[in-house]
């Protein structure tokens, strides 16, 4: 092994349980990294001491027989995730010097677990965005360029920070957030595997909310096997969340290779779309005849209100975060305005104008809007119903199959400033995950093959609810044979 | 339906009627708070009560307490109102400084407990049914204090999320002592059911009490029809705090909506404020200006489901409630003012059944309480339950009174000595003598002691037979009040002759 950073998860775990490698030698090494990655700005905090001061604990629990799954394990933890101690900004001026007292439940569970954190990663703001532009701490930067270009391309968003860095080995594994698509579309367009869970796996608290009703926390990884190791260790039933779910969590890694031989896979008409580009659709049946060749049957089935996932997501994802972001009103945390104020209409005014970007800003506005007594029936209210016909559509679907195969994203990472003056062509970009965040299903996205111009393209498998061993299989035999190996080059690592 | 007559405002162009309905928010009984468990005490330091839930810091969420379901059930029950198997959580949306999350989580198109209903004993004896439209759950905001420094207001969040149970009543009540009775009432169902302590001075109970008039005759339409046009325009009266000042609020606000309409005006539909000092009512906020709360069902919580059979088990183990109290005292032989009255509280409906545990007669035990015991509390400004005299000493004067073993009078006096003394009444009256004289022999000398010192008053009475309760007034002078009343006039009218009343 050239450099530890080279290390998936699943390799580093196995050399820090041989005792190949100690965990600060490990974490030594992607401190380094982190440090010498500033021009990703891939994080807005990193901790290595903290890191170090984990990496040592560990070594001494190793040294004592007693380490745990994740022992010293080094990893990236998504701004959204609260961390005790440790300054949570969710990508916002908003919150100031927030330094939460409490940990949050999916972080917690990766400690418990004996993982090392290396510090807190970028992110879209309040994860309102596919690109990763909106955060008040400037974007993220992919590592990833088109051949013979030297153009900055964005990692996808809102997972941004955490896409870049398991893209650029600046951790082993990194956690994300999916609201509408935050995990699977930076993975897919940083060539890096995330799965957003079932709604209810993972536990939303200490998560900063954006849509209660859609946000789930996953793993961010360089192969399935990696986010099938974290997932496990991610997932809990939570006495404080009262919609995480009392399943069972398996063994994901234990099925992992069981391989697809019968399974039914679902190849949803719907997902066809104009104007996407030839190379997603050449991709996509390419997946099916993978996993065809691997004895999986493929079914041809309907999804018939995908149309309306988009809008409606555009509905219920602001409505609720219109809500759940009113309690950032300079009173009691955050930011608050240093102007004179006349009254506390006018300091709500000044501080949430100053606290907030034009992206949040707006959604603010629309969910207010769509609230607002006259609009809720028209709006909220149809957008609920509609809801309920695209659940109904995956479950009339998955009576004809076990899983569903979908492109992950309608194209490659795009450059810094190409949509961002537009939002709807932004919005565009989450045209095949919002629908799952809607159903609240489990979604893998899996890097597939790389465009003409050598950037990644990934697909989707999406699952029955709870069934993300199944996912995790069908995953890992489209990897197989896409046998994808590219990495993004190394222009940004400091001299 | 049937409904009761208003009491009438006379108004320069003819009578008007009263429709009163009320909102009243009970703080349910809990340790810990509806979606926190962050303690609920009264009169701790400002925000030393407070949990990273009721703070609205990021990322917290709520986790329903089961005690407050338990405790909105029971009082629905109490209410004899349905309850609904599900029930839906949403957000009131707005801002204000003391409310953290930036919306309070409330119970909006799917309330925990439907329609209802309460009776009201008015001081007549009569007794008039009022509706309850729903009782649903909600978080209480903080407080805000604006009177800690000159220039900035301070925020004491301990307040933050308590469980609050809101009560609707349907506009069913016709007049100002109807709105307290009712507030009393309620008061008195929660206090037995033990799912609010009812202390009003602590803001534990609060009520928002709607006025509008209408000329006579509007309200029966509107009961037969259901149609709201047939009352006149609502004004919102907020957070009034005790039963007389809602019995002033409407008696304020109904005379200034008849002024209004009378002098050609018309009534703002607004929500407005009791100032118990001026007593009178003043606008807060038009229609026009109400929030627009942007209700939506509350994604951080799943519908609340309550299986019926945990209805019933606290259904099982409900007390008995005024009504039902009520209804056997005077099966007891109480009138039904004497029963209403005892049952008003349920710590003096306690303390009369401890009488009467102690052996004393129904009535002359409900007779003794009402007139005497709390009485003298009123006057002493205690209450049933901080008054001095346990309900074995009243009992045991009752009994004392009833075997003639002392007089009436005996036991108002024996009643001040145990006040203050504290000893058991028997012993005081053996001790100190007290006992009536019901010896005739006795009595007699006493009375032949009077006449022959009266000659003058005996020729009096002769023509005058009604003159003998000065000479009654004489011997139990002389007997120092131990002789039995009965008794003196029994030997009275021997030695006057005097003939059978009539």
């Amino acid at each position: 092994m050239s450099d530890l950073t080279d290390f998936t998860l699943a390799e580093a775990r196995d050399a820090v349980k041989a005792k190949k490698v100690s965990s600060k030698e490990l974490t030594g090494a992607f401190v380094k990294a982190v440090a010498g990655a500033k021009s990703l700005n891939a994080f807005v905090t990193e901790t290595p001491d903290k890191a170090m001061e984990m990496a040592a604990a560990s070594d001494a629990r190793i040294a004592k027989g007693e380490a745990r799954p994740l022992e010293g394990l080094p990893l990236a933890i998504k701004d959204l995730f609260c961390t005790k101690g440790v300054r949570t900004t969710a990508g916002s001026n908003i919150l100031g010097n927030f330094i939460p007292p409490y940990e949050s439940t999916v972080s917690q569970n990766l400690w418990d677990a004996g993982a090392v954190m290396l510090g807190k990663t970028n992110m879209d703001e309040f994860a309102m965005g596919s690109s990763n532009e909106t955060s008040y701490f400037k974007p993220v930067v992919s590592p990833w360029r088109a051949k013979d270009s030297n153009q900055n391309l964005v990692p996808g968003g809102s997972s941004g920070g955490s896409a870049a860095s398991v893209s650029a080995n600046l951790c082993l594994a990194a956690t994300g957030t999916d609201t509408g698509g935050s995990i699977r579309q930076p993975a897919a367009v940083t060539g890096t595997v995330g799965i957003k869970p079932t709604y209810g796996r993972c536990s939303r608290w200490g998560i900063v909310a954006f849509a209660s009703s859609l946000d789930q926390a996953g793993p961010m990884t360089r192969n399935v096997r990696d986010s099938a190791i974290m997932l496990r260790h991610m997932a809990s039933v939570d006495p404080k969340d009262s919609t995480s779910v009392d399943v069972p969590v398996p063994d994901y890694e234990a099925t992992l290779e069981s391989g697809v031989k019968g399974l039914r896979v679902g190849i949803p008409k719907e997902y066809r779309i104009d104007g996407a580009p030839p190379e997603i659709e050449a991709l996509w049946s390419k997946g099916a005849e993978w996993l065809k060749a691997q004895g999986a049957e493929i079914v041809d089935v309907s999804l018939p209100h995908t149309k309306y996932a988009l809008p409606v997501y555009y509905i219920v994802a602001p409505a609720e975060a219109s809500s759940n972001l009113a309690r950032y009103d300079g009173v009691r945390f955050g930011h608050r305005t240093k102007d004179a104020v006349h009254d506390i209409t006018e300091l709500y005014e000044k501080s949430r104008a100053e606290g907030f970007g034009a992206e949040v800003r707006r959604r603010i506005l629309i969910g207010t809007y769509v609230l607002s007594a006259g609009y809720y029936d028209a709006y909220y209210s149809r957008a609920q119903k509609l809801r309920t016909l695209i659940l109904r559509d995956f479950t009339e679907a998955f009576k004809k199959c076990d899983v569903l195969l979908t492109p992950a994203t309608p194209g490659p990472a795009f450059a810094l400033g190409e949509k961002s003056a537009d939002p709807v062509s932004m919005y565009l970009n989450d045209v095949f995950t919002v629908t799952v965040n809607l159903a609240g299903l489990p979604a893998i996205a899996v890097p597939a093959g790389l465009t003409a111009n050598g950037l990644p393209l990934g697909l989707q498998v999406i699952g029955k609810a709870f069934d993300e061993a199944t996912v995790f299989r069908a995953g890992r035999s489209i990897e197989v044979a896409a046998n994808f190996s590219a990495k993004p080059g190394t222009w940004w690592r400091a001299a | 339906m049937n409904a009761h007559p208003s009491k009438l405002i006379k108004g320069e162009t003819g009578d008007w009627e009263i429709v009163i309905g009320m909102e009243v928010h009970a703080q349910v009984l809990s340790k810990a708070k509806l979606f926190s468990g962050a303690s609920t005490e009264f009169g701790a330091e400002p925000n030393a009560q407070v949990s990273f839930v009721d703070a609205g810091m990021p990322g917290m969420l709520p986790v329903i307490n089961r005690k407050c379901v338990e405790q909105a059930v029971r009082t629905g029950l109490g209410l004899k109102a349905k309850i609904n198997n599900r029930s839906v959580f949403d957000r009131k949306n707005y801002f204000y400084p003391d409310l953290p999350q930036g919306y309070q989580i409330s119970q909006y198109k799917s309330p925990i407990v439907g329609e209802g209903e309460l009776f009201i004993d008015m001081p007549g004896g009569e007794t008039i049914r009022v509706g309850i439209e729903r009782l649903h759950l909600e978080q209480d905001a903080g407080k805000s204090l604006h009177d800690q420094h000159p220039d900035n207001s301070y925020v004491d969040l301990n307040r933050s999320g308590t469980a609050l149970m809101e009560i609707v009543s349907k506009p069913h009540m016709r007049s100002s002592e109807e709105a307290a009775a009712f507030l009393k009432k309620l008061r008195a169902i929660v206090r037995y059911l033990g799912t609010c302590d009812g202390n009003m001075d602590e803001g534990s109970m609060r009520a928002d009490v709607n006025v509008s008039v209408c000329k006579v005759g509007g309200y029966d339409k509107f009961r037969e029809s259901g149609d709201f046009k047939h009352l006149g325009t609502r004004c919102e009266i907020k957070n009034v705090n005790s039963m007389r000042f809602v019995a002033q609020a409407v008696e304020y606000e109904a005379r200034r909506q008849v002024e209004i309409i009378e002098g050609g005006g018309a009534i703002k539909q607004e929500t407005r404020l009791f100032d118990n000092k001026q007593v009178e009512t003043r606008s807060m906020r038009s229609k026009e200006e109400a929030h627009d709360y942007r209700y939506f069902p509350d994604p951080d919580l799943l519908p609340l489901q309550i299986e019926q059979a945990w209805i019933d088990q606290i259904k099982a183990s409900l007390p008995e409630l005024p009504d039902e109290k009520k209804a056997r005292f005077i099966k007891m032989g109480l009138s039904a003012y004497d029963a209403s009255v005892l049952v008003g509280e349920k710590e003096i409906a306690d303390y009369f059944e401890d009488m009467l545990k102690g052996g004393a007669d129904a009535k002359a035990a409900a007779n003794w309480l009402n007139n005497e015991y709390l009485g003298r509390l009123n006057k002493a400004g205690l209450s049933i339950s901080t008054g001095p005299v346990p309900a074995a000493s009243n009992a045991a004067i009752v009994e004392m009174v009833q075997a003639n073993t002392i007089s009436g009078k005996i036991a108002k006096d024996l009643l001040d000595i145990v006040w203050t003394e504290k000893e058991d009444p028997r012993k005081i009256v053996e001790e100190r003598g007290l006992r009536q004289v019901t010896d005739t022999s006795a009595i007699e000398k006493a009375v032949d002691a009077v006449m022959a010192a009266n000659p003058d008053k005996v020729e009096e009475v002769k023509a005058k037979p009604k003159l003998a309760a000065w000479f009654v007034g004489q011997v139990m002078k002389q007997t120092g009040g131990k002789a039995n009343p009965a008794a003196v006039n029994a030997v009275l009218k021997a030695r006057l002759n005097l003939p059978d009343e009539g």
